[in-house]
């Protein structure tokens, strides 16, 4: 609020509402270098840093271990084992108490945090950390889940989902395929490490800033490990450099150990592990082996699939349950498979464990159903889009999921059908056909895929959220929820949904740092929920302030309720208009309470996992992408030629940010899907640990032509804030597009004949190798 | 002998700095963050591939005061004596007039998270000062070493399109204020040696190579520092201890370029930047290859001499300067020698080069005007990565026939290596595709690569086959186009 500036009686609209182009709120302060991260926060005099010292082997047994010359070394004021935690030796998100802070008497993966120095200085603790001798007693150790067996350990319970009976329908079926698919994982490459900074207080209080997704889950395990009751703890993250799930429990960890050296040395305690570190003892998407088999008829209608997905969780649950049964829930995309069994393997492997990232097995799950459409497709000699679009969600009848639930929001047809238009698809397939003719080194490929994504936490408890405002009484707004900023626009997009509601401009909205202080029992920003979830809590607390004022204003001008508005900076009341900063003057003299705690819980949803039914999503979003790329078929160097993007967002609340989730999260769904490979060797050390090894997009890798719609016809059927929808996972799975590109440009070699089987990530290796074998078998 | 200064000195953004106390392997992203708390400028990988550490360096070249973007996560402090350092937080006006750069980003959307955003704007502003109307492909090329997590970097390159609309080079406060930081720069070079700490802990900055040839007799064992885009990762990652360390990179001698009729010498300090410069023109595959290295950042701090000195089995360089003849010489004192570039590499880790003892000056032949030249690099991602297979290939054919053969590999073997078996299987035979697919079994005799995170032992054998076979077509007039490109080349 400029109190300075002239009050516009007449003003139209305010600045900053729902549906405009917002920019970031802290646009100007990330190319000033001024936004403050974790690591930019000045340093408390006496500030101690921390570092991890991790384990050299996959599985064994600790047999000895001499940190003497790591405590003795320069700088080093503490070293901490499991023996100096003060409550419990256990982060595990999953409450299944196996996830150690501090390996202790048995290590389970390369990597896992043993021990940690403290020191003066960062440098002089990493330095310490390598003086550690530690012997370990080696335990057969599994790092491949191709190599489990049948009666392989799991981390948690599996689930599966059944619809009809898969086996007299395979046995029924005209056409049968079965195969397995390898989807590898990703790391998250938040530009942003992992970062905790701990304030110790008196008692037992302690403050973290930490880099967190999940700050109230931060408070339970930093509490859990100190021994201390929930309300010692204050968490707060203002912003995080980049999150994508990756900081959704992995925090975990840096909160806690910075907290347990604070409340030891009573001194603030910073951990920032090294990039290297950090890619190698931080989870990561789940990699994926489906076993599938599925039965179909001469149209490529398909009648029945039976699919198992294992996935590689690594040596601890963490959040492998829900990733894993998310898998399932999308091993149908936007098809419709009359009879249908769906298994989730969870996997023990001595890895580290791997956890949600953008999509939290959504984008392993379809594949699955992707790469059934093209075994169809090639089997039938059919363009694996007819197969698309013959399978597709009925609107009336055939739309019933494998998990029970009615769709009833179907868009995908119409996704598709406006896209193959806009992109041209008939005629550029037409072209690529005659391009390929007469090229026999580069061939090309398009491929046109769709996306359904279901919106909801899955574990239903976690589809609440509050939010705290205050107004103050020159009208200016705090604004505090518990969704976290890690770049994706979301403190914008709630402050332009509480600015919309009391009609004032955006700037005189505080966008505030998320806190357990103010807003208490949170759930993790995820699951593409925060704009959902705390947009609603936030417009919550606004209403019931609104509702104070007008109700202050009815008494105070003997005016029916009715005839009170709230228009842009001001409030009519009957004949007359109200500054807004002047009606709230007013009620503060007249005692009104000028501050609400806001809440909001997702109705409609259940979910019987035992059962594997129910509706577990409220809604659905859609999207479609069609992209062409060409192919070197002497190296497999491919280049992404042109992707046309429709997604859908329902009423969107900021359409600049929502184009930006989209192109963002299609550019990181091609890296895991082209160039991203994570290699782990045969000891279980994880080669690929740094940029130098791990192979994110770069601004050439993006497609020449790159052309990014909303489907703006659409609206969400259900009631969602503004009726808006979430965005930021799934257009993360519109990159799947570019892996069937490849694989048609591939299956080009073989007249298309033969499903090139094509694996992720398509490495030029991968590309090259799948061209070897089509010419072979051609 | 020079003088001994006992500081370095340089300007960071407005102030004089001059250091007592420097570490040998002291980043100056730490003196940044640490020591000076601008905090604008991120660490997000400490080895040179992010960018979220981009800061602009100006040194005086010739007459001329250059601005060039680099890493400063490994950038050596010492190895900035003389320079002006240029950080995110020099560029708004003090007004709170943003830069153009900066706004254009910001009406662009160019940011999310924000973490690498500092890095992306001090890119672009070395982009726009050099070119304020970038093509697509100066601006993809500018931006090879900075990696953005959040937005699919569309909107970045929407906004460095843009920024020419916001204002012009001409009236950036690094352009009008160019001759006062030269002077001030000019007033810095005072011809003295460098010399900070005592004992094995110092670091040395050499007043000209005669003084580094002295300089190395007496510590034969000192780290010979040139862009640091290899020794600074021995310290950020494995923090090895590299003192004594001796910087080079500011040497002037080392760093020229001497162009004759029948090929080019390059000081062993010149970047890739500079060394693109006169390649690109004279043996433009070379120059097509060194944009395939790193990114800007590293490229303007890198050096062949480097590449070559520290003898990685992926080095790029090497293979082509091979395949082209090219020799080195080496320096020793006042005792020099000139070897055959392919002698210099005797086993992995392993190099021709005596304690005390270094690369002064690299020699590249230009092709024959008859031969028929080429480097392809093949690598998981196209740009700024590091190399599965690179071969070079230079050949001539007459009345039909290869006259004379050399092709050499990276990535196939423990060292930059000739395909001489290949080679002799094809010289003497007519330059068909009998005689190329005949000339494939020499690869088994040549090469037994190995597997790694970057490739399979197998991938690696066939990818470089059959670059022979693209160097046959490509030669021959056969099928088009052989290569996928994202902008077209040149053949």
């Amino acid at each position: 609020m400029t109190r300075h500036e002239p009050l516009d009686l007449k003003k139209a609209e305010i600045s900053g509402g729902v549906a405009t182009d917002r920019r970031h709120d802290s646009a100007h302060k990330h190319v000033t270098g001024e936004a403050v991260y974790i690591d930019d926060m000045a340093e408390p005099a006496g500030t101690l840093h921390a570092y991890l010292g991790l384990s050299t082997v996959a599985h064994g047994i600790i047999k000895s271990m001499d940190l003497g010359a790591v405590a003795a070394a320069p700088g080093v004021v503490a070293v901490l084992t499991h023996e100096d935690v003060p409550g419990t030796n256990d982060i595990s998100p999953a409450g299944l108490d196996d996830e150690p802070i501090f390996a202790p008497d048995k290590v389970q993966f390369l990597g896992q945090p043993v021990f940690a120095v403290v020191a003066e200085t960062r440098e002089q603790a990493r330095r310490a950390c390598s003086l550690a001798r530690i012997e370990y007693e080696d335990l057969p150790a599994l790092i491949d889940i191709a190599e489990a067996g049948e009666d392989a350990r799991l981390v948690t319970k599996p689930l599966t989902l059944q619809r009809g009976s898969v086996g007299p329908a395979l046995q029924a079926a005209p056409r049968r395929i079965s195969g397995r698919m390898r989807v590898g994982g990703q790391d998250h490459f938040y530009l942003e490490g992992q970062i905790a900074f701990a304030m110790p207080g008196e008692d037992q209080d302690v403050t973290v800033h930490s880099s967190t997704q999940h700050p109230s889950e931060v408070q339970h395990m930093v509490a859990h490990a100190l021994g201390a009751p929930s309300h010692a703890v204050t968490v707060e993250v203002r912003r995080m450099g980049g999150g994508f799930g990756g900081k959704e429990t992995q925090a975990n960890l840096f909160a806690a150990v910075a907290a347990i050296a604070a409340k030891k040395t009573g001194r603030p305690v910073k951990i920032r592990p090294d990039r290297d570190d950090d890619m190698t003892a931080t989870g990561k998407r789940h990699d994926f082996l489906i076993d599938y088999d599925v039965g179909f008829d001469e149209e490529g209608r398909i009648l029945g699939v039976d699919f198992t997905y294992s996935a590689r969780c690594g040596f601890s649950a963490d959040l492998s349950g829900p990733v894993t049964d998310r898998a399932l829930f999308h091993c149908d995309n936007t098809y419709y498979y009359p009879s249908v069994r769906a298994i989730s393997r969870p996997l023990y492997t001595n890895t580290v464990s791997n956890t949600a990232f953008r999509g939290f097995g959504g984008p392993q799950g379809m594949l699955g159903a992707e790469r059934i459409i093209d075994e169809v497709a090639f089997a039938l000699g059919r363009d694996p889009l007819e197969i698309r679009k013959r399978n597709l969600y009925g609107e009336t009848d055939r739309n019933v999921t494998p998990y029970h639930q009615t769709v009833e929001d179907s868009e995908a047809a119409r996704v598709i059908e406006e896209l193959e238009i806009s992109a041209g698809y008939a005629d550029r397939r037409r072209e690529i056909a005659e391009f390929n003719e007469r090229s026999p080194i580069v061939k090309r490929g398009i491929a046109l895929t769709p996306v359904k994504f279901g919106i909801s936490f899955t574990a239903t408890h976690f589809n609440q959220a509050g939010a705290l405002v205050h107004v103050y009484t020159d009208g200016s707004i705090h604004l505090n929820h518990g969704g976290t900023e890690m770049g994706q626009g979301l403190y914008v997009k709630v402050a332009q949904i509480v600015a919309e509601e009391f009609q004032v401009d955006i700037e005189q909205v505080k966008i505030t740092a998320t806190t357990t202080g103010k807003v208490p029992n949170t759930s993790a920003t995820a699951a593409s929920s925060g704009s959902d979830l705390n947009g609603m809590a936030a417009q919550n607390a606004a209403r019931q302030i609104k509702d104070r004022l007008i109700d202050f204003a009815t008494g105070q001008y003997e005016v029916p309720k009715e005839q009170i508005e709230f228009l842009p900076g001001r409030v009519r009341v009957g004949n007359q208009e109200i500054p807004f900063a002047e009606l709230v003057r007013q009620a503060y003299m007249a005692r009104i309470q000028l501050s609400a705690a806001g809440f909001y819980k997702t109705p409609k949803i259940h979910w019987n996992r035992d059962k594997g039914k129910g509706r577990p999503f409220y809604y659905f979003a859609y999207g479609a992408a069609c992209s062409e790329v060409s192919v070197d078929t002497l190296t497999g160097e491919y280049v992404v030629e042109r992707t046309d993007i429709l997604h859908e967002t329902g009423r969107s609340l900021n359409r600049a940010i929502d184009i930006g989730q989209i192109e963002g999260g299609f550019i990181q769904g091609m890296g895991w899907l082209t160039t991203e490979e994570l290699v782990w060797d045969d000891k279980g050390r994880l080669r690929t640990h740094a940029p130098s090894t791990y192979k994110i997009p770069l601004a050439s890798d993006r497609p020449k032509i790159f052309n990014v719609e909303l489907a703006d016809w659409g609206e969400n059927r259900e009631k969602t804030v503004h009726r808006s929808k979430a965005v930021g996972e799934p257009p993360f799975m519109l990159a799947m597009s570019v892996l069937h590109a490849l694989s048609d440009a591939v299956a080009s070699v073989a007249g298309h004949k033969i499903c090139p089987r094509l694996d992720a990530p398509a490495t030029p290796e991968r590309v090259l190798m799948a061209v070897e074998r089509l010419r072979a078998e051609g | 002998m020079p003088e001994i200064r006992h500081q370095i000195r340089f300007l960071l953004n407005e102030s004089d700095v001059s250091l007592a106390e420097v570490a040998p392997d002291e980043m100056l992203l730490d003196y940044l963050r640490l020591r000076r708390r601008l905090t604008g400028t991120k660490e997000g990988c400490a080895e040179g591939d992010c960018g979220a550490c981009t800061v602009l360096v100006g040194r005086i070249a010739g007459d001329e005061l250059v601005y060039e973007a680099v890493n400063a996560c490994i950038r050596f402090l010492g190895s900035l004596d003389g320079c002006h350092v240029v950080t995110v937080e020099h560029l708004k006006r003090t007004d709170g007039t943003l830069h153009p750069v900066q706004q254009a980003l910001v009406d662009h959307h160019g940011s999310q998270c924000g973490f690498c955003t500092p890095g992306f704007v001090m890119s672009l502003y070395a982009l726009w000062m050099r070119s304020p109307q970038p093509s697509d492909q100066a601006i993809d090329k500018a931006l090879q070493g900075n990696l953005c997590r959040c937005t699919g970097y569309e909107p970045i390159v929407k906004a460095a399109r843009a920024i020419t609309g916001y204002g012009a080079p001409q009236a950036d406060p690094l352009h009008g204020e160019r001759a006062r930081v030269r002077a001030r720069l000019s007033a810095m070079a005072d011809g003295s040696r460098v010399e900070i700490g005592k004992g094995a802990n110092r670091l040395l900055v050499p007043a000209d190579v005669d003084d580094l040839a002295e300089i190395l007799q007496a510590e034969p064992n000192a780290t010979i520092v040139a862009g640091s885009t290899d020794v600074g990762l021995w310290v950020t990652k494995f923090m090895r201890d590299i003192a004594p360390a001796v910087f080079i990179g500011g040497l002037g001698a080392l760093r020229a370029i001497e162009e004759g009729t029948a090929g080019i010498t390059f000081g062993a300090g010149v970047s890739y930047s500079d060394a693109f410069s006169v390649l690109s023109g004279r043996i433009p595959p070379l120059g097509r290859l060194i944009d395939r290295i790193g990114g800007d950042q590293v490229r303007n701090m890198g050096t062949i001499g480097g590449n070559i000195a520290n003898g990685s089995p992926i080095g790029d360089m090497p293979p082509p300067l091979i395949a082209l003849g090219g020799s080195l010489t080496l320096r020793k004192g006042d005792t020099r020698r000139t070897i055959a570039l392919e002698d210099y590499f005797i086993d992995y880790g392993k190099q021709d080069r005596a304690p005390g003892e270094f690369v002064e000056k690299i020699h590249v032949p230009l092709p024959n005007p008859d031969a028929r030249f080429a480097v392809w690099k093949v690598s998981k991602r196209r740009d700024e990565d590091i190399t599965a297979v690179l071969g070079a290939f230079n050949v001539t054919v007459r009345d039909g026939s290869v006259a004379q053969a050399r092709i050499a590999y990276g990535g196939m073997a423990a060292t930059p290596r000739r395909a001489k078996a290949v080679e002799a299987a094809l010289v003497g035979r007519p330059w068909s595709q009998e005689t190329v697919d005949a000339a494939l079994a020499a690869y088994e005799v040549d090469f037994t690569p190995i597997s790694d995170m970057r490739a399979s032992a197998e991938y690696r054998m066939m990818a470089a086959k059959n670059l022979l076979r693209r160097f046959y077509l490509a030669t021959s007039g056969g099928a088009m186009p052989l290569e996928v490109a994202r902008y077209e080349v040149a053949q």
